[in-house]
């Protein structure tokens, strides 16, 4: 079996709410091994990037985050000092976010944020940083990576910026990154660009990728396993092929049917009826019974257990679960 | 040691952490261009500050010197490079109108006449003399208390903004409870618990003018600790006081130095506010301005002596908001492309 990167077991975030706690994250699992590219599935606020902030104790206050198992690279995230905990971050698991505009502090330059990544988690002198940093920006692609060392922020396309977040993500060689919409803020043309960066340095490097995206697009050029997740929960796991072609919850189904494609032309498009519900009004049942065309009286009040379907294809579906068993 | 020598040596601490700031300041491509740009702005009012910083600069130094029979004893005290400007005994022993040759009121001949550019005041001192020794006084006032505002503003603001909770309800309440006191009164009630004196009256306006910078600060900092460059210096492992020194506070600086030049010339008033009710600084030009209250009731009005101090003050705030309002283009990024 090949090394493992990430385990998380029953991962839940909670933020305090009007009336208790609210979980944003509810009983999250995933791992990820060695060179593998997880795909974290979902519309906008369904918990993704908190999934992500929690896997590095990053969630801002008050926000709380419990879970039986978090562990990255072997060590227990959950129970670390600080100090270690810093070290972690950066070192054994780095983040790209997705706002390159903001990414970056404006009143320092691009190399000096670089530099300053490096020598946080080694001890090497300024030139040596700046020698790196130069050939980590040759590497991910930013022409003339000399010059654009001294080009503040604001001097760098939203690309570059990127590639310079990038650069910075890889300085210490970690072994997970953990990339949080990569392209969503940029045009379409850098969007494969940063696509194909991403794949090659994957490739390169073998590093492990927890990919946090709702363009299925990327997860199909990217993933190699998808976890679709639904107001804070997952609803389905599976291999890449398995989710984008043979999913079987009925809100992947929903999400595959919504994309635009060439068969379809002049069809309107599919859509999934209604919006995803406040934290407060999720039945205590499947969270997606309230829009779920197929929804079967338990599914608004019990919740769903998984339903194993192949051996890496998991299902949290009362429909899919009797069809199964039938 | 005595009071001048101390005095001396704080000019020359004072001078050298200026330089040094702006040796530190001109390496950085981002300050060096902002200092163009305001000199480019407005060069003359840059050069009306920076000329009365060299005047207050000569008046700053002083020293005894070594005795000459002919100076009488009460002359032995410390004198500055603007005092030895003039002479030993130019003092007149009343009145006299600017370059005028005898009194204003008798007639009787002056030692020196037409020899004063700006006239004497009551008891015949020069008063183009005292209108230089001002400059000191109000950059003092503005310097001093500029120096205690923005350190007391900068750790009450970050921290509270930072660290929220508690801490910020805490400041919080410090900021508003000192804002809903009438400053004038607090002012007034601060220097007569510590007392008159430069010094004194600095700390007291230091104490009250630090409100409103703070507010600003933390308000500032509230923002910046949610962007994404501080989250993403936090997902790579960078410690919370590393956070704040390199990314809160460098991206701070360009609204404290837009605040504290203009926090400058509210200073420089509020002292001549402070003369014109008695409990200012002793040589300030508030102090002269107060003193001329009388001399315009008379009959002819004594004016030469109102005039000299307003329009130095004048020229000063006028100036400093000037150069202010340059820093204020230059450095804040909604106006930052504006041509000026």
């Amino acid at each position: 079996m090949s090394e493992r990167v990430l385990t998380v077991e029953g991962l839940s975030t909670r933020f305090p709410g009007s009336d208790g706690p609210v979980a944003v994250v509810e009983d999250v699992s995933f791992e990820i091994d060695r060179g593998e590219v997880l795909a974290l599935v979902g519309e906008s606020g369904c918990g993704k990037s908190m999934t992500a902030f929690s896997l590095l104790r990053l969630v801002p206050r008050p926000g709380r985050i419990a879970a039986r198992r978090i562990e990255i690279c072997g060590r227990d995230v959950l129970s670390l000092p600080v100090p270690e905990m810093r070290q972690v971050r950066g070192r054994e698991a780095a983040m790209i976010f997705q706002e390159p505009m903001t990414s970056l502090n404006p009143v320092q330059t691009a190399g000096a944020q670089v530099v300053e990544a490096i020598r946080l988690h080694e001890r090497i002198d300024t030139g040596a940083a700046r020698r790196r940093t130069v050939e980590l920006f040759d590497r991910v692609g930013i022409p003339d990576p000399d010059a654009r060392f001294d080009a503040y922020p604001h001097q760098l396309s939203g690309g570059m910026k990127q590639r310079v977040m990038i650069a910075m993500a890889l300085s210490s060689h970690p072994k997970l990154l953990i990339v949080d919409e990569p392209t969503t803020a940029l045009d379409v043309t850098i969007q494969a660009q940063i696509l194909d960066l991403l794949r090659e340095l994957q490739r390169e490097s073998g590093t492990s990728i927890l990919l946090i995206t709702h363009d299925l697009g990327i997860v199909n050029e990217l993933a190699d396993r998808v976890s679709v997740m639904y107001a804070a929960r997952l609803v389905e796991e599976g291999r890449r092929e398995t989710i984008l072609g043979a999913a079987r919850h009925p809100y992947t189904q929903g999400l595959l049917r919504s994309i635009p494609g060439l068969a379809r032309r002049g069809e309107p498009l599919a859509e999934i009826p209604g919006v995803v519900p406040a934290p407060e009004e999720w039945p205590p049942g499947c969270h997606f019974a309230g829009r779920c065309e197929r929804a079967l009286e338990c599914c608004a009040t019990t919740r769903p257990d998984e339903t194993r379907l192949a051996d890496e294809h998991v299902v949290s579906c009362h429909v899919v679960a009797r069809e199964a068993s039938r | 040691m005595q009071a001048y020598v101390v005095s001396n040596l704080v000019v020359g601490l004072l001078v050298a952490g200026v330089a040094l700031v702006a040796w530190r300041a001109w390496r950085s491509r981002l300050w060096r261009e902002a200092a163009a740009g305001v000199a480019r702005r407005r060069p003359a009012s840059l050069a009306v500050v920076l000329l009365f910083v060299g005047v207050a600069l000569l008046d700053a130094v002083s020293w005894i010197g070594a005795p000459r029979e002919d100076e009488a004893l009460s002359l032995r005290k410390p004198r500055s490079l603007i005092d030895r400007a003039f002479p030993v005994d130019w003092n007149e022993r009343s009145y006299s109108r600017p370059l005028a040759a005898v009194e204003f009121y008798g007639g009787r001949a002056l030692r020196h006449p037409g020899k004063h550019l700006l006239g004497t005041d009551i008891i015949g001192r020069d008063v183009l003399h005292l209108t230089l020794k001002g400059a000191r006084v109000a950059l003092l006032v503005g310097g001093l208390t500029t120096l205690i505002v923005i350190p007391l503003a900068l750790l009450f603001g970050v921290s509270a903004g930072y660290r929220g909770g508690r801490w910020d309800d805490f400041v919080f309440f410090l900021i508003s409870t000192l804002a809903a006191m009438p400053s004038l009164l607090l002012l007034i009630a601060l220097i007569a618990v510590l007392g008159r004196g430069p010094v004194q009256v600095c700390v007291a306006l230091g104490v009250t003018g630090w409100v409103g910078l703070c507010r600003l600060v933390r308000g500032e900092t509230l923002k910046l600790r949610e962007l994404d460059y501080v989250r993403a210096a936090r997902a790579l492992g960078v410690s919370e006081v590393r956070i704040l020194f390199r990314h809160l506070l460098p991206n701070l600086m360009h609204l404290v130095v837009i605040t504290a030049v203009l926090l400058f010339s509210g200073l420089v008033l509020s002292e001549a506010v402070l003369s014109w009710l008695g409990i200012g600084i002793d040589g300030s030009w508030g102090q002269m301005i107060d003193q001329a209250r009388d001399e315009l009731s008379r009959d002819p009005p004594i004016v030469w002596n109102l005039l000299s101090a307003s329009l130095a003050l004048f020229a000063l705030i006028l100036a400093v908001n000037r150069v202010g309002d340059a820093v204020r283009d230059v450095l804040d990024p909604r106006t930052a492309g504006d041509a000026g």
